[in-house]
């Protein structure tokens, strides 16, 4: 039996997550966690889906792309599209609903996926800083391209997205993300990108078509990017050309570079608690101490400083590989 | 094993800091357990008044671009709750209490700040927020929870649109171009006019479209109409281009700093017509950036501190003692917004939302900014004052009624 257990680590990882789930259904229902942290947990939830996302590009193989809310407005747009002006969707979360805001979804993560590929495949011919300033560059072509589509409200935003990123749907997509992109990251392919981030002239060398899994990396990126966009579109009922622009991609890579670059846990781990420290306890302390709520983005700054002084390798340094199979 | 020792150490530790997150959110359980409630942040006053406090909900970009925005925002609605205080508070004697929540300029923050008022300090009126884009993403919230919201300054349509417990106190985009439109028409006799926006921008974008629109139908002529770029300093190509068609006045949604740069552009490209803008101007660093060019251009606004009715220099006066600078249309909006919420309470004579909201409906009620009702789609109705540029000070020039 033991054996067995060891040798299903998903099964394992989908028992917490099932655990996971349960008690927070049951804190939710019985009123413990109140609307207000319900809204946090979900953002920290899409906050990890483009966290790790990220990391998949930045950590995992070793590219440096600082405009990762660029794919994310993809998927909102696209998936808010479907639903609001396409189906006109009703606020109900009946089963109909709820099936076709999934393939909404998927559609917003292929259309991501595709503009991944597309400003991947000549981007990649650079590198480093040079690989930085073309994603900063594209997160604000998309931006700007946005803001002159009329039909998705251009510079007003789309409005009137229904209401259907339900917990349960956040919290199933998060869990996919992270297995899948755990899964990849243990399989050849992933060991292939890890390989690109050492050395590329190396991988290179023994026959690894680098170029090709750096594509791969932007490609599945952005997908699950452009999920992670679709589901926060739905969240707050809006989609709005400034939410994508480089300040929102910046807070995506602080959360992966705090959690540790390259570590999936990490970028779980630093979801949640930048997320729960800078829209929870911050304003509640503030609030404690009698201090006006214009100070938490400055202690919030301060802590951020503090940690990559003491620990500028993250939270979670690349060697604590929590999701790992057993038999590496 | 270690590997998944560890794991079980991570999921322990995931667990725990939401057990942490869960035992601070005391105030939500009806009957708090002893513990929760020590570690509660807000004491529980010790001899509260019949009914208790009055909380009242403002969420405003307090950080980020239009901080000041927020600030005087802030400051208004402040203003307006400490002057009822002063008189001895609502409903017999209950004090008013403001908790605000910073929204960062980003739906998203503002969607987590409007669920901390609620949930938390349970709030029974909402004033703010600012952008409308923000607006937009709390006013959904507000109304399933049957929580009326007043907007100071959220110009976009769309907004009051989410449902009938969501009010406004400033006027919408598209009046404001109408009101321009009929300014330039009849007051300054202008038959050909071309307009410059930010097409990045909704704010100005709705304000040149409106204008246009309006200025057509009065019999009037649009000979131009061009974008350009947000955060464009070198207007000369649109300029050029509008210039050469002839238009007798050039209407200019933007904000300050660029209708600053557009005048003086403008002239030196030997343009001799009219400019008109909209609320965006409302800056004392227009004069700045702007200097002679921007001399004898007129913009629509919701109020003039200059004004001689009684409601605005009593306001003006009470705040700048207060704040030690003179109140910008951003105050005096969220002092209106607050002014009319507290008169609705005071209607309705009680703190439930669907009474408030019954009362807003039915408001008549003298504010800074004018005499406000609401029309069918919560917006007010009342009227706009044009402003003059004279001698690089903002000076009062007509009042214009819808």
């Amino acid at each position: 039996m033991k054996k067995v257990w060891r040798n299903l680590p998903t099964l394992r990882l989908l028992i917490y997550a099932v655990a996971l789930y349960i008690l927070l259904m049951l804190l939710s229902s019985g009123g413990i966690l109140n609307d207000y942290l319900m809204i946090i947990i979900n953002i920290c939830l899409i906050y990890v889906i483009l966290a790790t996302s990220l990391n998949l590009i930045n950590g995992i193989t070793g590219l440096f792309s600082v405009g990762h809310m660029g794919f994310a407005a993809v998927g909102a747009y696209v998936a808010g599209t479907f639903t609001t002006l396409v189906w006109k969707l009703p606020n109900d979360g009946s089963v109909s609903t709820t099936l076709l805001f999934i393939v909404a979804l998927v559609l917003g993560g292929i259309g991501a996926a595709i503009v991944g590929a597309l400003i991947g495949m000549p981007a990649l011919r650079l590198k480093g800083d040079y690989l930085a300033i073309v994603t900063l560059g594209f997160g604000e072509i998309i931006r700007t391209i946005i803001n002159n589509i009329d039909a998705v409200g251009g510079p007003r935003g789309l409005l009137g997205i229904p209401a259907l990123s339900s917990f349960t749907i956040i919290f199933v997509a998060t869990v996919v993300t992270v297995l899948i992109l755990r899964y990849l990251v243990y399989s050849s392919h992933g060991r292939a990108m890890i390989s690109v981030r050492e050395d590329a002239t190396a991988a290179d060398l023994v026959g690894i078509n680098t170029t090709k899994y750096k594509v791969w990396a932007f490609v599945i990126g952005a997908f699950f990017a452009g999920i992670g966009g679709g589901l926060l579109a739905h969240l707050i009922q809006l989609a709005h050309p400034t939410q994508y622009g480089f300040y929102a991609s910046f807070l995506v890579l602080i959360v992966v570079y705090i959690g540790g670059v390259g570590s999936m846990t990490g970028s779980i781990l630093a979801a949640f608690v930048l997320t729960i420290l800078e829209k929870y306890l911050l304003p509640m302390l503030l609030q404690w101490a009698g201090l006006g709520v214009e100070w938490r983005m400055v202690i919030y700054s301060l802590l951020l400083i503090i940690v990559m002084i003491y620990r500028p390798e993250g939270l979670m340094p690349r060697e604590a590989k929590f999701m790992i199979p057993e038999d590496h | 094993m270690r590997n998944s020792r560890k794991a079980f150490v991570v999921v322990v530790l995931v667990i725990g800091l939401l057990a942490m997150v869960v035992g601070c959110a005391a105030p939500s359980t009806p009957t708090p357990t002893p513990t929760a409630t020590a570690s509660s942040p807000t004491p529980t006053p010790t001899t509260p008044p019949p009914g208790g406090d009055i909380i009242i909900g403002c969420v405003a970009p307090l950080t980020g671009d239009s901080a000041t925005f927020g600030k005087s925002t802030q400051n208004g609605v402040q203003q307006a709750l400490d002057e009822t205080n002063a008189k001895g508070g609502l409903l017999g004697g209950r004090q008013l209490i403001l908790k605000t929540a910073d929204d960062k300029s980003d739906p998203t923050e503002g969607a987590a700040g409007i669920t901390r008022l609620i949930e938390q300090d349970k709030i029974v009126a909402e004033i703010g927020t600012v952008q409308s884009k923000v607006s937009l993403a709390i006013a959904p919230i507000l109304q399933a929870k049957k929580i009326p919201m007043v907007s100071p300054t959220s110009t976009n349509e769309k907004v009051t649109l989410v449902g009938d417990f969501i009010f406004r106190a400033c006027f919408i985009d598209n009046f404001q171009g109408t009101v321009g439109a009929a300014f330039a028409y009849t007051n300054l006799k202008v038959t050909k006019a071309a307009a410059l926006f930010d097409v990045g921008n909704d704010y100005t974008k709705g304000l040149a479209e409106s204008f246009r629109d309006a200025f057509t139908l009065l019999g009037g002529t649009i000979v131009g109409f061009e974008a350009h770029p947000t955060g464009a300093t070198d207007f000369n190509a649109q300029l050029t281009k509008l210039i050469a068609a002839g238009p007798e006045l050039l209407y200019l949604s933007d904000y300050y700093n660029d209708v600053g740069l557009i005048c003086k552009q403008a002239r030196a490209l030997g343009y001799k017509g009219y400019f008109l803008g909209g609320d965006g101007w409302d800056s004392p660093d227009l004069v700045k950036i702007g200097g002679a060019d921007v001399e004898g251009g007129f913009f629509t606004n919701h109020f003039s501190k200059d004004d001689t009715r009684p409601e605005v220099q009593t306001f003006v006066k009470a705040y700048t003692a207060k704040y030690g600078e003179a109140p910008d249309a951003l105050a005096a909006l969220a002092y209106d917004a607050a002014n009319l919420m507290l008169d609705a309470i005071t209607r309705a004579g009680s703190t439930d939302g669907t009474a408030i909201r019954d009362a807003l409906k039915t408001s008549n009620f003298k504010a800074v900014s004018g005499t406000i009702k609401f029309d069918a789609n919560r917006n007010p109705i009342k009227a706009a004052v044009i402003i003059e540029i004279k001698g690089g000070q903002q000076a009062y020039k007509a009042t214009v009624a819808p």
